[in-house]
């Protein structure tokens, strides 16, 4: 039987009450498919696709004792799943199905979570808006002439409207972080190596990161502690035990945040420098110190990422030539073949990042471009060990704007591309970083602000967002929601 | 740096992506602008910057042995746009091989 507040509740909640026998799988997992939370699928398009056979088998299979049983999970569209097609938003995988699941995936199920469908995003993880999906937009729960963000944009929406309570994604720049700053949910982006990417489908393989989507810190640090695990199947993971984040609501008692100010004098919404001095002002009052400090403008790292993503994209992608998987040309002769399946079957940004990366490695530019962003990447992985070595955490932006409106950016690559000037910094250094909702701006619109730390400092990270969470969780009522729905926690 | 119309379709041509006359234009307006905004890079001395050593110092090993997720030669062609008897199909690359 499904409680009327299900959908709405943590996956902590729904976990234990599944383990108790006080809540049925099939009903947990149904919970979001049915009013009120279903019919806001219609406006925003979070899904990509879903059916209810699927979900009653995961939910059959899912075992009831786990840390996550009972759990709901959207994942986005370029995880692969056996029991769901894996598009990357993309026609050029025509019909494909995945004869594995990924890594991540398979330990989601193995914790007991219910796979429900995959979530709309930028094609192939290009793009900042879920504008660049080839199935159509997502829109952004709260206002739905605004994008949700990207490009896990479906997922992050999910989480917002409430079909579930955890989702993955994917950020190689920010695409976790930045659509979970723009609708309102918590997105953490770990530790390069610390989540297997076996399964996930690359796109920069030296920047991806599958992230975590949630609306509570302890669903975070859950998720994270059943995915956390090193694969054989990937070679890039980093050595170790991964770190503990059974501490996350241990405190933020002399804790160390930068607070590089420098990054935020101008081109910043004031409604987001506005949340980023409440957000160091709950740090203080929970204990924790401020250390000012300036730091290298993000724009150097958006430079750095647009040569160095788009190369190891352009490598990445040449796989998709109409030979073994999707779309093909039709063509007598094979190099027309590859060329005619690939111009058909890829949509206008992955087609200039894949021209961009060709152009940043080829004979005579190679230098100029592909290394010299390479060099600028230590630089740049020198200036974070630097910051911290003085603190624990970086307080900083998630995004320079709020939810920006369909369409305002489509058509000028190079802003698009801007709206990540905080979050690609993380990426290229490999540290993890977490988007922290801080309520609602005066137009209704979700303000965030981000976290940064050191290589393995997730603990810490989700220690400061939850000494946060602890103070704003009042401010978050979402649009629309108002009367019928009281953000989950309460 | 402004690419030229003939740049740009020589560099569709290396990435195997056909792109239509009609596009090339603006899409060597974009990418000249993308490439413009990379020149910011030139603001900083990185001349003694080492290239990033990104891979772990040890990669990590497992035994150089089948492990039983071997995918099977059906499941993997079972994608395929063409496929006969296990094999992907291609058109002819290769012709009129005298015996």
């Amino acid at each position: 039987m499904t409680t009327p507040e299900t959908w709405r509740r943590s996956a902590r909640a729904i976990a234990e009450d599944v383990r108790a026998g006080r809540l049925a799988v099939e009903a947990a997992a149904e919970a979001g498919f049915e009013a009120p939370a279903a019919r806001w699928e219609r406006d925003v398009h979070a899904i990509l696709s879903t059916d209810r056979g699927a979900r009653a088998r995961a939910a059959a299979e899912a075992p009831k004792q786990a840390a996550l049983s009972g759990v709901p999970v959207l994942l986005k569209d370029n995880l692969c799943t056996v029991d769901h097609p894996t598009t990357c938003g993309s026609r050029v995988l025509g019909e494909w199905r995945s004869p594995y699941d990924a890594t991540v995936v398979a330990r989601l199920r193995q914790s007991g979570a219910v796979v429900v469908g995959k979530g709309n995003m930028d094609e192939f993880a290009m793009g900042s808006s879920t504008e660049f999906s080839a199935f159509g937009p997502t829109r952004n729960p709260y206002d739905l002439a605004r994008v949700p963000g990207g490009s896990s944009g479906g997922p992050a929406a999910a989480v917002a409207y409430g079909l579930v309570p955890l989702a993955l994604g994917s950020d190689t720049g920010g695409s976790v972080r930045q659509p979970a700053a723009f609708c309102g949910v918590l997105g953490l982006k770990p530790t390069y190596g610390r989540l297997s990417r076996y399964g996930l489908v690359a796109f920069g393989s030296s920047l991806d990161q599958v992230g975590i989507f949630a609306r509570h810190v302890g669903d975070v640090a859950d998720a994270y502690r059943v995915l956390a695990h090193r694969d054989p199947f990937d070679a890039s993971m980093r050595e170790g035990p991964a770190p503990d984040v059974s501490t996350w609501d241990a405190g933020v008692r002399d804790l160390r945040f930068g607070w590089p100010a420098n990054l935020w004098r101008e081109g910043v919404d004031e409604a987001i420098v506005a949340a980023l001095e409440r957000a160091a002002g709950w740090l203080e009052r929970a204990g924790a110190k401020r250390v000012p400090f300036e730091f290298l403008p993000g724009t150097f790292a958006v430079a750095t990422y647009y040569l160095l993503a788009t190369a190891e994209a352009s490598s990445n992608l040449a796989r998709f030539d109409g030979v073994r998987y999707g779309l093909r040309a039709r063509s007598d002769e094979l190099t027309t073949l590859y060329a005619h399946t690939r111009g058909e079957g890829f949509g206008p940004e992955v087609r200039r990042r894949i021209l961009l990366g060709t152009y940043a490695l080829s004979a005579g530019y190679h230098d100029e471009y592909y290394l010299k962003a390479q060099r600028a990447r230590t630089r740049i992985v020198r200036e974070y060990a630097a910051a911290f070595a003085r603190c624990d955490v970086m307080l900083l932006p998630a995004t320079p704007s709020l939810a920006f409106k369909l369409g305002e950016k489509t058509d000028d690559p190079l802003a698009m591309y801007l709206s990540d000037v905080f979050t690609i910094g993380a990426n290229l250094a490999g540290i993890p970083g977490l988007s922290v909702p801080m309520g609602l701006a005066a137009g209704g619109l979700p303000v965030a602000v981000q976290l940064l730390g050191p290589a393995d400092g997730e603990p810490r990270l989700l220690q400061a967002a939850r000494a946060l969470e602890a103070e704003g969780r009042s401010d978050l009522i979402p649009r629309g929601y108002e009367r019928e729905f009281a953000w989950p926690g309460k | 740096m402004a690419l030229s119309r003939a740049e740009a379709a020589r560099i569709a041509e290396l990435a195997r992506l056909h792109v239509d006359d009609s596009e090339l234009d603006r899409l060597a307006i974009e990418l000249s602008n993308v490439l413009d905004f990379a020149a910011t890079l030139n603001e900083l001395e990185l001349a003694d910057e080492p290239l990033t050593a990104f891979a772990p110092a040890d990669s990590p090993l497992r035994i150089d042995g089948p492990d039983g997720r071997t995918l099977d030669v059906h499941l993997a062609t079972a994608n395929a746009p063409e496929a006969e008897a296990g094999f992907f199909l291609v058109p002819p690359v290769v012709e009129d091989l005298e015996p």
